[in-house]
């Protein structure tokens, strides 16, 4: 009898990592996403090499015991390199993620709560939608890449203007899932409860749609975070993302490809580590997707 | 059904007008300067004397209707003149879109880029439905079998491994590793200029497109496959799907001509909303292999803020997205009938 009254007594979010627990996929990329984390959060501080120092008489070397994953044609070291670009890449997915979310949500929660809004800012979404989001990426890239250089300094203008727009363009799917959910949510008998008490919409939308809606919420997050990554990288490969003394795991792959004849190597190590993030992100959302979703959750 | 097609396609025109709009505005207020690639030792007044007659010297309304005259009127009037050998009015005198960098009609340079974006892309979509759609349906049918699980898992790392990498992995294996004298040596630059006229040549031909195609359709596979097999589960319990059995229909109909037909319709619609944004992605893989075609044109144009260039291929891109938007609409009306809009 206690036991099953013990039970009982489980808080929703132990349910829910009880529930992420049993999917195989998710626990595993949940370890690798971490030690990739750990390794470039704290790995700089113990591989202190520093990856801009150029070393010329040391450059194309191999795996050695000096430069783990060899140097580069400047006779950079390629781990050190990884682990400074690993950094500017997870910033980039996870500040991106944050401002797609943030402003997806809002626009999803406006239009969902406020009839009024809904038409326009919907159409609004869909427009956005129309609009071709890798062309236009680049193009923003190219015309206001020389302006906010001029006004933050090299690294933080390309930061802010790669953050600014890969948020600008992909916020649209998550505004469309919150907006649906908070119409659903919006229709239930405690918002009623709530509004005959008298709450305030401000109050209404922080204390009862909000926490409703937000496993929606977290799993675009989750999956927002990759896409980021992907499209980092990939602004990079085209040549368009940071400046190359400034390291990214897509910069260092487009730098490595044109010495694939002399040393193949190069191109697998930021390859691996941009699939590696990816697929282990895109692993923990599908998790994350079962673990709240309380229809999987109850077997 | 015709009805609201035709509604829709009246719909559509202010929906481009203002995309245009948008795009003509992004390029517009941008602070970047078409002179800004001259060398420093041409003076101020030669620079301004050459904004002057890229035409920016007019207002920006002004500017505005001229690209759209140019783009919505004399340039498709261009094209049917062209092809039918027509002359209307004033024909080759009209002032058409022209390119900055090669001063030469922006249409041309991309009719000219066409075939070969159309040829990779279209191959990789091809290849990647004939892979999708049994990997779908077999996937579904023996649900968290061995193949499902293996499915899954291929398509997870389809999706999130990114065309950039898995093309550069191709070449670092096929044209760098393995011996050049070898069978399974492939070329890792697409040549466009390659004529097909004979069986060498042929087989040449499809050495090249290989590596390109594979790397676009893995990608697009991944994800058809997930809807397939996603949209046959859903139809697999519905109660037409035990009528059928009870009847003592075989396993084969039953699925092949029941279950498949009707989880099809999703992933028609899929499959035409995601063409524009197979284009997009194109952009990377041509990128990789050196196919001269849109994507490169693109990247081209930005590298040398070429902005007319830039601005009319945009927008054709939205074009697209726009068009097969409303071709998946109307293809899902047609196909289920319980969809019909009015």
């Amino acid at each position: 009898m206690t036991k099953i009254l013990k039970k009982k007594q489980n808080s929703q979010w132990l349910d829910v990592w009880m529930q992420f627990k049993t999917h195989r996929g998710a626990v595993i990329g949940m370890i690798v996403f971490s030690i990739i984390c750990i390794l470039v959060a704290f790995g700089p501080w113990f591989w202190t090499l520093d990856p801009n120092y150029i070393d010329i008489r040391a450059k194309n070397q191999g795996p050695s015991f000096l430069h783990p994953m060899g140097t580069d044609q400047l006779g950079r070291d390629t781990f050190s390199n990884l682990l400074a670009g690993g950094r500017v890449s997870l910033l980039v997915g996870v500040t991106a993620m944050a401002l797609s979310v943030i402003f997806g949500t809002l626009v999803g929660v406006i239009s969902g709560f406020f009839r009024r809004l809904d038409g326009p800012l919907m159409r609004l979404t869909d427009l956005f939608l129309a609009l071709p989001l890798l062309p236009l990426l680049l193009v923003m890239i190219m015309l206001f890449r020389d302006t906010l250089r001029g006004l933050f300094g090299p690294e933080t203008g390309i930061f802010i203007l790669i953050v600014t727009a890969i948020g600008l363009t992909s916020w649209m799917p998550i505004a469309r899932i919150v907006r649906g959910d908070v119409l659903a949510v919006k229709e239930r008998e405690f918002v009623l409860a709530a509004r005959s008490l008298g709450t305030h919409n401000t109050q209404m939308i922080t204390r009862h749609i909000l926490p409703n809606v937000l496993s929606p919420i977290m799993v675009s997050a989750t999956l927002s975070v990759a896409a980021a990554i992907i499209t980092e990288s990939a602004l990079s490969f085209l040549g368009l993302g940071f400046p190359s003394d400034f390291p990214t795991w897509g910069r260092l792959l487009y730098d490595s490809t044109n010495f694939m004849k002399l040393s193949p190597e190069r191109v697998i190590y930021p390859g691996l580590a941009i699939s590696l993030t990816v697929l282990s992100v895109n692993y923990i959302g599908d998790g994350l997707r079962d673990a709240l979703d309380p229809r999987i959750r109850g077997r | 059904m015709l009805k609201y097609t035709i509604r829709r396609l009246i719909f559509t025109i202010p929906v481009l007008l203002f995309i245009s709009l948008v795009i003509f505005l992004l390029l517009d207020l941008a602070p970047s300067d078409p002179t800004g690639n001259l060398p420093m030792t041409v003076p101020p007044e030669v620079r301004e004397q050459i904004r002057l007659a890229l035409g920016l010297g007019e207002p920006m309304y002004w500017r505005y209707l001229m690209w759209c005259n140019q783009f919505f009127i004399i340039e498709p009037l261009n094209i049917i003149e062209q092809a039918w050998g027509l002359c209307w009015g004033e024909c080759g005198t009209r002032t058409r879109v022209m390119s900055w960098a090669t001063r030469s009609p922006v249409v041309d340079l991309i009719i000219e880029r066409t075939p070969q974006t159309l040829w990779v892309v279209g191959m990789s979509y091809v290849v990647g439905i004939i892979i999708a759609i049994p990997i779908g349906v077999i996937s579904a049918y023996r649900q968290y079998s061995w193949f499902d699980q293996t499915g899954t898992f291929i398509a997870m790392v389809g999706f999130s491994v990114p065309t950039f990498f898995t093309g550069v992995l191709l070449i670092v294996i096929f044209s760098t590793l393995v011996p050049t004298d070898s069978i399974f040596w492939l070329p890792s630059i697409y040549d466009t200029t390659h004529k097909v006229t004979d069986w060498d040549s042929f087989i040449f031909q499809i050495r090249q497109i290989l590596m390109p195609v594979f790397v676009l359709a893995l990608y697009n596979a991944a994800q058809i496959s997930r809807f397939m097999r996603a949209s046959m589960l859903d139809n697999l319990s519905l109660d037409y799907v035990r009528t059928a059995r009870a009847k003592g229909m075989k396993e084969r109909v039953v699925l092949l001509v029941h279950v498949l037909r009707n989880s099809l319709i999703p992933v028609v619609t899929v499959l035409a909303l995601n063409i524009p944004h197979v284009f997009g992605g194109a952009i990377i893989t041509e990128q990789v292999f050196k196919v001269n075609g849109l994507g490169a044109l693109l990247i081209l144009g930005i590298e040398g803020a070429d902005i007319p260039l830039v601005q009319t291929l945009t927008f054709i891109f939205a074009i697209l997205i726009v068009l097969f938007n409303l071709v998946a609409d109307v293809l899902y009306g047609i196909l289920d009938p319980r969809i019909r809009y009015d």
